[in-house]
C-alpha cells in the first residue's frame, strides 16, 4: 500500500521532470541547503539564548517573536523544496537508513518543541530578561533542539552519500 | 602552477587520510553547512536591519555587535573546513572554475563585510544618514553571500576545468 504510494509520487510529472531534468534537481538542492541555513540559523539563535550562551541582554519574548516567522517561513520552502527532492526518488529514498533517520530526528525536534512551549516557556515572564536565567528545562529544551538540529544536517548530508 | 600543487596535494598522506577513512567527507562537510547555517543567518539579520525589513527593536550598531562576531568566526570555521575538503579532493575544488568562482565572490563579500565594519566602527550613524548607500550595501552583500552558497553547491555538478 506505502510502496505503491511511494511510487504513485515518483510517477508524478514534477517528480519525473526533476530526475530528467540535469539542472532541476541541484538547483531545488540549493534552494534546499539555503532554506535549511536558515532554519538551523535561526534556531540557533534562540537555543544559544535558552542556554544563556548569547543575546543574554535581550528579551527571551521578543528575541522568539523576532526569529521565529523567520524559521517557519524558512521551514515551508525547505518542506516544499525537500518534498520534490524526495519526490524524484521516493522509492529510493524511503529504503535508506539516513533518510529515515532524518525524518526520525525532525519528529524529535517537532517534540522537544511542543514540550517546551507547553512546559518551561509558560513561565517565560519570569525569565524573560537579565539578570534572570533561564531555568533548567529552558536550557535542556535549548541543548536538545542544538544537537537535534546539527543530526538533522548531518544525516541530511549522508542521504546524498547513500 | 595550480594544477602541480593539486597533484601534489593528492600525493599527500593527508589526503590519503581524508579519502579512504568514509565518515571525513561528509562529517566536515557537515560542520561546513552549520557553519554556512551561521554566517547566513548573521548575514541575513544584519543586511535584513541595513535595509530597514528587520529587528527594528534593536539599533544597527547593536545588531551588528551581535551578529558580526558570529559571521567572522563562522568564516574562520568555513576556511577550515572547506580547507580539509580541498585536502581530500583537490582536484575536485582547484581545478573547477566554480569553485574559483567562488573564492572570487567570497573574496569581494569578506571586503564588503569588513568596509561595512570598519565604518561602523568609526559612527553608528553613517548607515542611518546615508540611506541610498544603506541599502545598496544590504542587497549586495545578500546577492554576493546567496550566490557564494549556490556557487559552493554548484561545485559537486559541474565539470572540471
Amino acid at each position: 500500500m506505502f510502496e505503491k504510494l511511494l511510487a504513485a509520487l515518483q510517477a508524478a510529472p514534477w517528480a519525473q521532470a526533476v530526475s530528467e531534468s540535469t539542472w532541476l534537481f541541484p538547483t531545488i538542492e540549493t534552494l534546499h541547503v539555503l532554506a535549511l541555513t536558515l532554519v538551523v540559523g535561526s534556531i540557533m539563535v534562540v537555543d544559544l539564548r535558552l542556554l544563556n550562551l548569547a543575546s543574554r541582554n535581550r528579551s527571551v519574548r521578543e528575541l522568539t517573536s523576532e526569529m521565529l516567522p523567520w524559521t517557519w517561513v524558512a521551514f515551508v520552502c525547505a518542506v516544499i523544496t525537500g518534498g520534490t527532492l524526495f519526490s524524484s526518488a521516493a522509492t529510493r529514498y524511503w529504503g535508506i537508513v539516513p533518510f529515515r533517520a532524518k525524518m526520525v530526528m525532525l519528529m524529535l525536534a517537532g517534540l522537544n518543541m511542543a514540550v517546551f512551549h507547553l512546559g518551561a516557556y509558560r513561565g517565560v515572564a519570569a525569565w524573560d530578561r537579565a539578570p534572570a536565567v533561564p531555568p533548567p528545562a529552558a536550557k535542556l529544551a535549548g541543548g536538545l533542539s542544538l544537537l537535534i538540529w546539527v543530526s538533522v544536517v548531518m544525516l541530511g548530508r549522508w542521504i546524498g552519500f547513500s | 602552477m595550480i594544477n602541480e600543487f593539486a597533484t601534489w596535494l593528492a600525493s599527500t598522506r593527508a589526503n590519503d587520510v581524508v579519502q579512504n577513512v568514509t565518515w571525513i567527507i561528509p562529517t566536515v562537510q557537515s560542520v561546513h553547512i552549520v557553519c554556512i547555517a551561521i554566517v547566513i543567518t548573521s548575514v541575513a539579520m544584519l543586511d535584513f536591519r541595513l535595509l530597514g525589513i528587520g529587528g527594528p527593536r534593536q539599533s544597527l550598531a547593536d545588531t551588528a555587535r551581535r551578529f558580526l562576531p558570529w559571521l567572522w568566526c563562522g568564516l574562520v570555521m568555513l576556511a577550515l573546513s572547506g580547507s580539509v575538503l580541498i585536502v581530500g579532493e583537490p582536484a575536485r575544488e582547484l581545478q573547477s572554475s566554480v569553485f574559483w568562482l567562488k573564492m572570487t565572490l567570497v573574496a569581494c563579500a569578506i571586503a564588503l563585510t569588513a568596509v561595512f565594519n570598519v565604518v561602523l566602527n568609526q559612527g553608528a550613524t553613517f548607515w542611518e544618514r546615508n540611506r541610498v548607500i544603506a541599502v545598496v550595501t544590504g542587497v549586495v552583500s545578500l546577492g554576493l553571500w546567496l550566490s557564494i552558497l549556490a556557487a559552493g553547491r554548484w561545485i559537486a555538478y559541474a565539470a572540471h576545468g
